[in-house]
């Protein structure tokens, strides 16, 4: 793993088609899903940057006087179940969510990168044994698996990432595989083998590069993806424990007391619906750009192949 | 054919072999002595006792395996903690629950999906295109434990349309109907967001194909030549998602059951979750990976069966 990220930190720049950062980004913001999308993604990350600027109140301050207060100046979104200010929970949920969610989603795909890439370019019985765990992996919903496995590890914001990371591996493996398997044996690198490439040489130096940026829009576009499975395991009470205000925190809370109020509910799901739509919008059009010829639908696999929903 | 459907059984008989050996191992793959991890930090000595004898852990690792993997094949799954009854008899009993919300979902993503879809390849860039373009963003994105929540706030809590709690009477048909209807609802939004724009998608482009225009060119009527020429060609790919569709809707159940305290395998497995019932959790896991795995045989089988054009490599399809 340290080899891989040695060699993709070190490449000043890789010869792919698409990864003139200039032109790509014009043509996302030159379509209205692309620039909104954008802007939503943007907007997500900065304000789990700056949550602590941007929260009006303090998450966790408890006041018992002021429960289940629908919105008003002071707290726009209303108050929970322990006064607490239903907005700067959400805000610094968007902050846990992208913690637990990006390195989640950066060390499946390393592994499973990795693991894709020497199966791949190997093949033999290393690539056999690696398809047959991918397929086995693969055979529960990521939902159940990660239940499954939190309930033998325990739940804190450190296993959640691992067990949506351990749940996403597989399907990088199975891509890289694929990706690296239908490159090895294009002309270009079989002309760097006869000019006596090594085998590290031509994996990481000739097929990584290009492989790279199909992959990376792909696992950019995962981080929703975690985000729904992270909060999801929240909810079910099996994720990030409270009083930690994730958004699946939040809407356990709020579920357990729809009957008083419904403003706790609010926050988290536009948040949810929100980041998620944003995530899709920017994926679409990205595919669409790189991909013109799978413009449209295709391929319900990236969503449903996480199970998350 | 039948050589790659032999491969396609066998391959799928191996993946569950291994699932199920996997899950015979699960607590020892977890650093730790296995009875305290099943049942937690605070487990008195007597319950930790009690589960190394019940779950045989003083036994050779293969051997716990091996008693395991045999049992599931006879349809054994072990006795739960609690109240020491047949895990597979517990599974029985809300398995219906589970596969009557599963199969509902479907049925209404279809019901309104393919209409929805047809509509739009009739009229592409009409009013309903692009009102629902936008719409089908957010319902492809929204998760089902979201999707759960809002349909939960606006119809049960706000306008108490409709039953929020339970499964309903099955004795009861109307009552069991009307108690399916919102949870088989919120798992079929995603398909109201995906299937219109696939059916869409593949109108538009069989009604460009040369035969399409050749049908014109010999006088064929319009009405004919979309609905019964071109329609039936573009339905395919959507008869191929079945397998999918089931596999989503299960796991959906997850949240849909939870959301509406329905009985089923999502709400028995979080029970024993919060009982740490260890036998029970594995059981169920291991039912989820049996549907999940048949879901995925069957979309392979049904894509391959009804196009043979297409030559399904798992190789270069991969998997995101």
């Amino acid at each position: 793993m340290a080899i891989a990220d040695g060699d993709i930190a070190s490449r000043p720049k890789s010869p792919g088609r698409l990864t003139g950062p200039k032109p790509l980004l014009w043509q996302v913001l030159g379509r209205p899903t692309g620039l909104i999308g954008l802007i939503v993604v943007l907007l997500t990350l900065a304000t789990a940057l700056a949550a602590p600027l941007v929260a009006p109140h303090d998450p966790r301050a408890i006041s018992m006087g002021h429960r289940f207060k629908p919105p008003s100046a002071t707290n726009l979104l209303g108050t929970d179940d322990l006064g607490r200010d239903n907005l700067s929970r959400v805000i610094y949920g968007a902050r846990l969510a992208v913690e637990i969610a990006i390195p989640a989603v950066a060390g499946a795909f390393l592994v499973g990168l990795l693991l894709g890439l020497l199966a791949g370019y190997f093949g033999g019985w290393f690539d056999r044994g690696l398809v047959i765990l991918i397929d086995t992996l693969l055979a529960f919903p990521s939902v159940i698996l990660a239940l499954a496995l939190l309930t033998l590890v325990g739940h804190s914001i450190v296993n959640t990432a691992l067990v949506v990371a351990i749940s996403f591996f597989p399907y990088y493996a199975r891509l890289t595989r694929g990706l690296a398997l239908s490159t090895k044996h294009q002309t270009y690198v079989r002309a760097e083998r006869a000019l006596g490439a090594g085998r590290v040489r031509i994996m990481f130096v000739h097929l990584l590069p290009n492989i790279l940026p199909p992959l990376l829009v792909v696992v950019a576009m995962d981080v929703p993806s975690a985000i729904v499975v992270e909060a999801g395991l929240a909810f079910l009470g099996l994720g990030v424990p409270p009083p930690a205000p994730d958004w699946g925190v939040l809407l356990n809370d709020g579920f357990l007391n729809v009957a008083i109020s419904a403003w706790p509910l609010v926050g988290p799901l536009l948040a949810l619906v929100f980041v998620t739509t944003g995530f899709t919008l920017l994926g679409e059009t990205l595919r669409d750009i790189t991909d013109p010829r799978q413009a449209g639908v295709r391929r319900p696999a990236r969503f449903l192949g996480r199970g998350a929903r | 054919m039948a050589g790659y459907l032999l491969r396609r059984l066998l391959s799928a008989l191996v993946v569950l072999l291994l699932t199920t050996v996997l899950l015979a191992l699960a607590v020892h793959l977890v650093p730790g002595d296995p009875a305290r991890i099943v049942l937690g930090e605070h487990a008195t000595p007597e319950l930790i006792a009690m589960v190394r004898d019940r779950m045989g852990l003083d036994d050779p690792i293969a051997l716990q395996v091996w008693h395991f993997v045999s049992g599931a094949v006879q349809g054994d799954l072990g006795t739960d903690f609690v109240q020491s009854v047949p895990v597979t008899s517990l599974i029985g009993q809300v398995l219906p629950d589970t596969l009557a919300l599963a199969f509902a979902s479907i049925l209404l993503a279809l019901l309104i999906g393919i209409p929805l879809g047809i509509a739009l390849a009739r009229w592409p860039g009409g009013v309903l295109d692009r009102v629902t373009h936008g719409l089908s963003m957010v319902f492809i994105s929204a998760p089902a434990y979201v999707t759960s929540l809002v349909l939960l706030l606006l119809f049960a809590v706000k306008l108490r349309y409709l039953p929020a709690v339970g499964a309903g009477q099955a004795a009861e048909p109307v009552d069991y109907l009307r108690h399916l209807v919102l949870p088989a609802a919120a798992l079929a939004v995603f398909w109201w967001g995906y299937l219109p724009r696939l059916l869409r998608a593949t109108m538009l482009e069989v009604m460009g194909t040369q035969y399409i225009r050749n049908s014109r060119a010999f006088g064929v009527r319009e009405p004919v030549i979309f609905y019964r020429y071109a329609l039936r060609n573009a339905l395919l790919p959507i008869v191929a998602l079945f397998g999918l569709m089931i596999g989503y809707s299960l796991t959906g159940t997850v949240y849909a059951e939870n959301i509406f305290a329905r009985p089923g395998l999502g709400s028995l497995a979080l029970t024993a979750i919060s009982q740490r019932d260890w036998p029970v959790i594995r059981g169920v896991v291991l039912m989820y990976a049996v549907f999940f795995i048949s879901a995925n045989l069957l979309s392979d089988l049904s894509y391959r069966l009804l196009d043979p054009r297409i030559k399904l490599d798992d190789d270069v399809e991969g998997g995101g």
